[in-house]
């Protein structure tokens, strides 16, 4: 069987695997972390967006094999070590971007590498299209929208918090 | 848009727009959704589906994938002999008094397949790659059969009988009001408009595939399901009551984390008893997960109605008469709350907003050869107010009347209520002027045409559509459901546990999947008995913990379920108000209670809840002649009444003609879902339902072919709304109590979904008013839209 070696959150694994497996089911199932989900089978939904080697990535469209020394970074690895949450996350619950959670990690992520592509701000029509490849059921976007412009102020140091960001 | 404003959360109680305890976990990746759940030794389940719409079973020949590698079992109908059909919860009467048809669920095919997807064998291995892989080894010799893919095909003459014993396949012929009267009312009206319409069939798609886990301890004989449900008590209940034989004290079921229901997730599926009835037969937790595309042919659908609907009026525009005649679509299965969808939450809804003297209804419920359709965020109601008010548009451009005036005419007077509609229902409260007026004034409405004429300007077509309406939920006074043919009752349970320390526990036999009670549930509880809500815990989803609930949906969870948790704090205060008594050696009579704090009236003594309840876990001092120790009090709610939240909504629209591509520019939803506990979530609910009802417009549409073969049976094919498709919607809400629960709530879960489609499709008939379409179909896909314009030229 092939062997994969690839760092995840910071910690490197050794992992064997089959050709056929898939990198959101070597995150599930291998290494037990549940954050990324899977939602579709066709590249839609978004749900299973993590970043290799820094940018987003659909981990359901990706085989494990093709990670050999990659660095991934899930929904785990966002919060700083000290619990503290990245202004994305905070910004996602200040807003109440999210009510069944399902998508919401494959969409903070998929946001956290938006706003990285576009340093200088977005306008909402850019949000939205930015979000194409994010599928979600329960809110309709316009607090995902929201949270994703005020998190961007905060992150590209626009404004010093969200508070800020909000005036 | 100010898209840097969030709310501001001031305090903790009623009102305040609390910001999610529960968003922590799943910020994080920390949710524990079932597929989450991963154990030493798991076996994992495949499920064999047919290919086939409708077949005969000649054969399964399992021996290829009973020898694969790491198979531990694989299952066929006939080693599920013992175990019963799904049960289905609700029984309607035909027009002539008899009993609808109930054709037996099997749980795996039975020597028939009905449906493309439905189950016919089950293999257990140690991998999901190896028990995928033997299910594809397996072999089953099919005898293909006509297929009835549509209603039309399935009650004409010759048609293939989906059930033995089902002619014409027709599970029932059902009807309610007054036919005689709503005759003799068209006979003398000055007008009579006809619409005939199709309420397009969907798929409700929660982004968590359905997943089920079972087990089994052989030391206690407990059964334990996981399972992506918004009501576990009710499948403990009907598993083990009517397919497993389990008794309730030996099997638990777990709905944990779940993303997102909508429906879709009450039901008892029976991937849910076949991982129950396998583990048991191993000794093993057996795991399944939908792939998503199974899930498109296994959750139920939703909508799928076809009607004919008259309306009668007089010169002056008043509402005579409706008459309707509608078509409800059933798959080839009953799922649970099947045949009361297009009956009880449908035809009862059909007053809406007005005052309509006589109504008559009748509906067909059919069996087709797809997926079992059932109660999708709506049920019923949307294809009530969808019906009504394409209706009252027509009407008013045939009759020449004002849109906005003739609906204002036929309103349901302010001063009416308690109004009894002409269909069952009484409306407690309203105020659809308000409502009307608010949405009026926030959408522009007045300057519409103006910006109808900028937009020609720019060669765009704009259009704006109005939706006045009303829902049924908070589902549902037992009796009366029960004289509706309801097989159970539909009260709520809740459990106040304050602990001697004085943090509070709520049990809850409410669901939270997405609605976010853990923070909701905990305001209740700060703003009457004054804890903090870091110190309110919410639990709910477990049947070892919770002793009994009826689960969410149909807008109840706060109706029901809060009023529930009401009553179990009363019994708290007036407990601790005897306790307080005798500590503070007053009489009963003259202690009051605030938020938190028992006072002696007149004085400054008093004593905070926390010392109430460490006085009841260390009762030294204590009045054991009249009370036990503790405090803890559990209530089960049944409501009077549904409850009646409604509103207008107002959608504008922009059509390109050289595409036929419809954008919605602006919606505005003013919606009365009486006491609003957190501004934050209601909001949240009605973006949520208004992207379902545009979903429902402008995109979405389940696809059969002739021979019963699901087209659109993946997120690629079937048109999901993105974030790019919506507009920023507008929500306001204006308050008329509901008069009989203790909360005075509506619920908000529904009404997005339920009052938005017709806004959306009266804005395109609007915009596209110049190209002689007086009807168009959902979805207003680009090509349909393209064909109106360029097809009258």
């Amino acid at each position: 069987m092939p062997h994969v070696t690839l760092s995840v959150n910071g910690t490197s694994h050794s992992v064997e695997v089959e050709g056929r497996t898939l990198l959101v089911d070597l995150l599930r199932e291998n290494l037990r972390l549940t954050g990324t989900h899977v939602g579709c089978d066709t590249s839609q939904c978004g749900a299973c967006v993590v970043h290799i080697n820094g940018e987003s990535a659909k981990a359901c469209t990706v085989l494990a094999v093709m990670c050999q020394g990659v660095e991934v970074t899930t929904i785990e690895g966002l919060a700083h070590a000290d619990g503290t949450l990245h202004p994305m996350q905070e910004a996602f619950r200040e807003y109440h971007a999210l009510q069944c959670g399902f998508c919401t990690p494959g969409m903070v992520m998929s946001a956290v590498d938006l706003v990285a592509k576009h340093p200088g701000g977005m306008t909402e029509q850019q949000i939205r299209e930015g979000l194409e490849g994010n599928l979600c059921r329960c809110t309709g976007y316009h607090n995902i929208v929201k949270a994703i412009a005020a998190a961007a102020e905060v992150m590209q140091g626009r404004r010093q918090t969200l508070a800020a960001a909000a005036e | 848009m100010n898209v840097l404003a969030p709310p501001k959360a001031v305090f903790e109680g009623i009102g305040a727009s609390v910001r999610r305890k529960e968003d922590f976990r799943f910020l994080s990746g920390r949710g524990q959704y079932t597929d989450d759940i991963n154990r030493p030794g798991q076996l994992h389940a495949s499920i064999l589906r047919s290919p086939h719409a409708h077949a005969r079973i000649r054969a399964i020949d399992t021996a290829a994938a009973r020898a694969m590698p790491g198979v531990a079992a694989v299952y066929t109908s006939a080693d599920m002999a013992a175990v019963g059909g799904i049960p289905c919860g609700w029984q309607i009467h035909n027009k002539d008094g008899s009993p609808t048809a109930e054709p037996k669920h099997p749980v795996l095919a039975e020597g028939k397949v009905r449906h493309v997807g439905d189950p016919v064998a089950v293999v257990v291995a140690d991998t999901k790659q190896r028990a995928r892989d033997a299910a594809e080894a397996i072999e089953v010799d099919y005898e293909t059969l006509p297929v009835a893919a549509t209603m039309q095909q399935a009650q004409a003459q010759g048609a293939p009988a989906i059930h033995d014993g089902v002619p014409s396949n027709l599970c029932y012929d059902w009807h309610i009001g007054d036919r005689a009267v709503v005759e003799a009312a068209f006979a003398q009206a000055a007008h009579r408009v006809v619409l005939e319409t199709t309420n397009n069939r969907l798929i409700p798609n929660a982004m968590e595939p359905r997943a089920a886990i079972g087990d089994f301890d052989p030391s206690s004989g407990e059964h334990t399901l996981w399972t992506t449900s918004q009501n576990p008590h009710v499948i403990r209940l009907l598993m083990g009551a009517f397919v497993l034989n389990i008794p309730e004290s030996r099997l638990r079921v777990v709905a944990p984390d779940v993303g997102g229901g909508f429906g879709s997730k009450i039901y008892h599926y029976a991937e849910e008893a076949i991982v129950t009835w396998a583990a048991h037969r191993l000794a093993r937790l057996v795991m399944w997960t939908a792939d998503p595309t199974e899930s498109f042919m296994s959750d139920a659908h939703g909508r799928d109605h076809i009607s004919r609907a008259e309306l009668a009026l007089d010169a002056e525009g008043r509402f005579l008469a409706l008459r309707v005649n509608t078509q409800a679509n059933m798959g080839a299965y009953l799922s649970t709350f099947a045949p009361c969808v297009p009956t009880y939450l449908y035809a009862t809804l059909l007053a809406g907003v007005y005052a309509t003297p006589a109504i008559y209804a009748e509906v067909k419920a059919v069996f087709t050869n797809t997926v079992p359709v059932d109660a999708y965020r709506g049920a019923g109601r949307p294809e009530a107010t969808y019906l009504l008010e394409r209706l009252v548009d027509v009407a008013a451009k045939q009759c020449g009347f004002d849109k906005i005036a003739l609906r204002r005419k036929n309103f349901i007077p302010v001063d009416a209520f308690p109004y009894q509609t002409r269909v069952a229902l009484q409306y407690d409260s309203g105020n659809y002027f308000a409502t009307l007026d608010q949405a009026l004034e926030t959408a522009g409405h007045a300057g519409f045409e103006a910006r109808r004429a900028e937009a020609k300007a720019r060669g765009q077509l704009r259009g704006i559509g109005v939706s006045t309406y009303l829902e049924a939920c908070g589902i549902a006074p037992s009796a009366v459901v029960g004289s509706l043919g309801a097989r159970a009752g539909l009260y709520e349970v809740g459990t106040i546990r304050v602990h001697p320390t004085g943090s509070v526990t709520v049990l809850t036999g409410s669901h939270s999947h997405g609605q976010g009670h853990e923070t909701t549930f905990a305001q209740l509880v700060a703003d009457k008995l004054g804890v903090a809500i870091a110190n309110v815990d919410i639990v709910h989803g477990d049947t070892a913990k919770v002793p009994f609930g009826m689960g969410t949906y149909g807008s109840r969870s706060l109706a029901v379920g809060g009023s529930a948790m009401d009553k179990a704090m009363d019994k708290i205060i007036a407990k601790g108000r005897k306790i307080a008594a005798h500590l503070m050696e007053a009489a009963v009579e003259d202690i009051e209670f605030e938020r938190g704090v028992f006072r002696v009236a007149g004085t400054d003594r008093q004593k905070q809840l926390a010392e109430i309840s460490l006085a009841a876990y260390v009762p030294h001092n204590y009045p054991h002649d009249e009370l036990e120790p503790g405090l803890e009090e559990t209530a089960f709610y049944d409501p009077k009444n549904f409850t009646y939240p409604g509103g207008c909504h107002i959608a504008e629209v922009e059509i390109e003609p050289e595409t036929g591509k419809v954008s919605l520019v602006n919606f505005v939803a003013v919606d009365d879902v009486g006491r609003v506990i957190n501004p934050m979530i209601v909001e949240g609910q009605v973006q949520g339902g208004v992207a379902q009802g545009v979903g429902q417009a402008l995109l979405e549409q389940c696809v059969y072919d002739g021979e019963g073969q699901l087209l659109s049976a993946s997120m690629m094919d079937y048109t999901m709304p993105r974030a790019d498709d919506l507009a920023p919607v507008s929500v306001a809400t204006h308050t008329t109590l509901c008069t009989h629960n203790p909360l005075g709530v509506k619920g908000c879960g529904e009404v997005g979904a339920i009052g938005s489609p017709p806004a959306v499709m009266n804005a395109i008939v609007d915009a596209l008013r110049d190209f002689g379409a007086t009807h168009i179909e959902m979805p207003a896909t680009a090509p349909k839209i393209w064909s109106i314009i360029h097809g009258t030229r």
